[in-house]
């Protein structure tokens, strides 16, 4: 990436804050089986140590307290950053793919195969996207799986669309018809000549997507519509705390920690990301800021 | 113009057709015996089953069944919703309404303080009151409706007991259910003023403020940033230099001659977010279990309850192309700079 880019935005305090918690969380996730060691086969599984349906608040034992049914807080926040991670970063990755795929063949092919594909991309945009992901999510049945599968199927034609217009531009350029001069066409043609000139703009705005993308995921998740229950997924440890807003008794905020905590962690997770993706939008958009 | 508006509404069906096909096809991943058993209530009628699936035809192939369900849906009959446990048409009809009704005291609150925070953030440009404008946008673009929902849940529900959950409380549900309650239009908010109760008025009101503001979050930091560089460019016109030249006060400056047309393109927007709501609300309908579409939609998809699934997303398809298409017509209306494609 370009250097002074970088030197902008780290520049820019808005920006920066984006960039040191996009990195912290990395961290978190890169280091989740040092930060907290996997009891199970499979670390996504939060560890429960009783089924005690109270919630009990943060101790010695349990730095950030459990939620309901007895679900470590802590466990579920440092490997949820990771799942977050996977999750973006999956979805982003084969959302572009598809966009990248189809989005660029619409463009060089044209006539029919344009019209069909953009046709077909209206009619996943004529449906709310989280409409549209929790229907897939409900068909398939709650997975972490499946719910990548529904994010990516809502996900790729905003893709689709932005590299078609990028596509289409850079074919009218004259280095595209100075190398159809030199003998260039089909396949090499947009791949060594058209796509690594009009991507890279596109891959920004996808990476930047990742925060959203996390935010959809959680809401699949806090609908019951996400991974399987008992998954260390920010999501569902806030669908857990819903039963237990109203507090006990006389003191309404006795639960506080189990929506504060998972919340915590997915607000400065976007925050984050969006901090990033506004310095960039600055950055490349002047007419803003 | 006219071409375009026409052209767009004879494409209108032909989307509609492939969202309610795309999603048939995707509601066909499950298997025909899973599919049967949500017409069986009772366990021990398992045995029933397949005496369902013939009589509803579900073996039948994707295209003959999605003809049956399209044929019915066509006559206005979109069949039995389980989880909603009435006629999926009867229920649209009973919660559309409440959702409407939500998503336009959100957009008013939106736009209100869309333009405030928005209008303030460009006149103390990179001052303090600019910086606190855009923090609290970003901020709340990143904090889920979800997350808010519940914090606002346990403070004014939970504390200080100020904005229950729920559509209205039990003594109006009542109260509308009696045959003195005239439904002129559907929304209660308005209902409620025609009969003369405001009793009833204020207590919807009330079951609708909470989820409003959550709801409003979203489109909120959009509307504070457009809101922002509209008016910047408003204020660096020839005509404010004028205004201020002439000697009017700075007040009259900013808000008589740069607002009002720093105020276009918000509107604009405003229409559009109406529509983006319409979609958004399932989240914040399921938190406040507030009886609107969205969480109709929900329990629909929770529940695999395919009617029901099928009902919500053609009803969401048609008013999302339809909203969509209002808005650009509102863009062409308000800017004449924007040419609308053929």
């Amino acid at each position: 990436m370009n250097n002074s880019i970088w030197q902008r935005i780290l520049k820019n305090k808005a920006s920066l804050c984006g960039f040191v918690l996009v990195v912290f969380f990395a961290l978190v996730a890169l280091f989740a089986p040092v930060l907290a060691p996997a009891k199970t086969a499979n670390p996504y599984q939060l560890p429960q140590s009783s089924y005690d349906i109270t919630p009990q608040g943060p101790s010695a034992q349990h730095w950030f307290g459990t939620t309901e049914q007895q679900y470590d807080l802590y466990y579920g926040v440092i490997w949820g950053t990771r799942l977050a991670f996977k999750i973006g970063i999956t979805v982003t990755f084969f959302a572009f793919l598809i966009g990248l795929f189809l989005g660029a063949a619409a463009a060089y092919f044209g006539g029919k195969i344009d019209e069909i594909i953009m046709r077909f991309t209206d009619v996943v945009f004529a449906v709310p996207s989280l409409v549209l992901a929790m229907v897939i999510a409900a068909m398939l049945g709650p997975d972490i799986n499946n719910m990548m599968i529904a994010l990516t199927a809502v996900a790729w034609p905003s893709y689709a669309r932005l590299i078609r217009g990028d596509v289409l531009s850079v074919k009218q350029r004259d280095f595209v018809t100075a190398s159809k001069a030199l003998g260039a066409r089909g396949p090499r043609l947009l791949l060594r000549h058209i796509l690594p000139n009009s991507i890279y703009p596109s891959v920004v705005v996808a990476s930047l997507d990742i925060g959203y993308i996390v935010l959809t995921a959680a809401s699949l998740s806090f609908l019951g519509l996400g991974s399987q229950p008992g998954t260390a997924d920010w999501g569902q440890l806030i669908a857990m705390a819903r039963n237990w807003v109203l507090g006990s008794g006389t003191n309404t905020f006795a639960y506080w920690y189990t929506v504060v905590i998972p919340g915590g962690a997915i607000f400065l997770f976007v925050l984050g990301w969006n901090l990033l993706g506004d310095g960039f939008r600055d950055i490349l958009d002047p007419r803003q800021g | 113009m006219l071409k375009y508006i026409l052209r767009r509404l004879l494409l209108l069906p032909l989307v509609v057709l492939g969202v309610t096909f795309l999603l048939f096809f995707l509601t066909q991943r499950l298997s025909p015996e899973m599919r049967a058993s949500l017409y069986i209530k009772d366990p021990r009628q398992m045995g029933a089953l397949e005496e369902v699936i013939a009589k509803y035809g579900l073996r039948d192939n994707l295209f003959k069944q999605y003809g049956r369900w399209l044929g019915r849906a066509l006559s206005g009959d979109l069949g039995y919703s389980q989880s909603a446990n009435m006629p999926v048409a009867k229920a649209i009809k009973e919660y559309l309404p409440a959702t409407v009704q939500l998503a336009l005291v959100t957009i008013v609150l939106v736009v209100f303080f869309g333009v405030w925070f928005g209008a303030i953030s460009a006149v103390k440009k990179d001052k303090w009151q600019d910086h606190l404008a855009r923090l609290i946008s970003v901020g709340g673009f990143s904090l889920p409706i979800f997350v808010l929902g519940l914090l606002l849940l346990m403070l004014f529900y939970g504390k200080l007991g100020w904005f229950p959950p729920g559509g209205y409380s039990l003594s109006t549900d009542v109260a509308i259910h009696l045959p003195s309650f005239h439904h002129y239009t559907g929304f209660l908010l308005i209902d409620s003023l025609l009969n003369g109760n405001i009793k009833i008025f204020v207590d919807v009101l009330r079951h609708l403020f909470l989820p409003a503001f959550t709801l409003c979050l979203g489109s909120f930091a959009l509307m504070v940033r457009v809101m922002r560089s509209s008016m910047l460019e408003e204020l660096n016109k020839d005509y404010v230099r004028t205004a201020r030249a002439k000697g009017l006060t700075e007040r009259a400056v900013i808000y008589r001659h740069a607002g009002k047309n720093a105020i276009i393109p918000v509107i604009t927007l405003a229409g559009i977010q109406f529509i983006r709501l319409l979609g958004g609300t399932v989240i914040v309908e399921t938190i406040f279990d507030y009886p609107g579409i969205g969480r109709f939609g929900v329990t629909a998809a929770q529940q695999l309850d395919i009617a029901g699934i099928m009902g919500f997303s053609l009803m969401v398809a048609v008013l999302f192309v339809l909203g969509n298409l209002v808005s650009d017509i509102l863009y062409t209306a308000i800017d004449p700079r924007i040419k609308l494609n053929e």
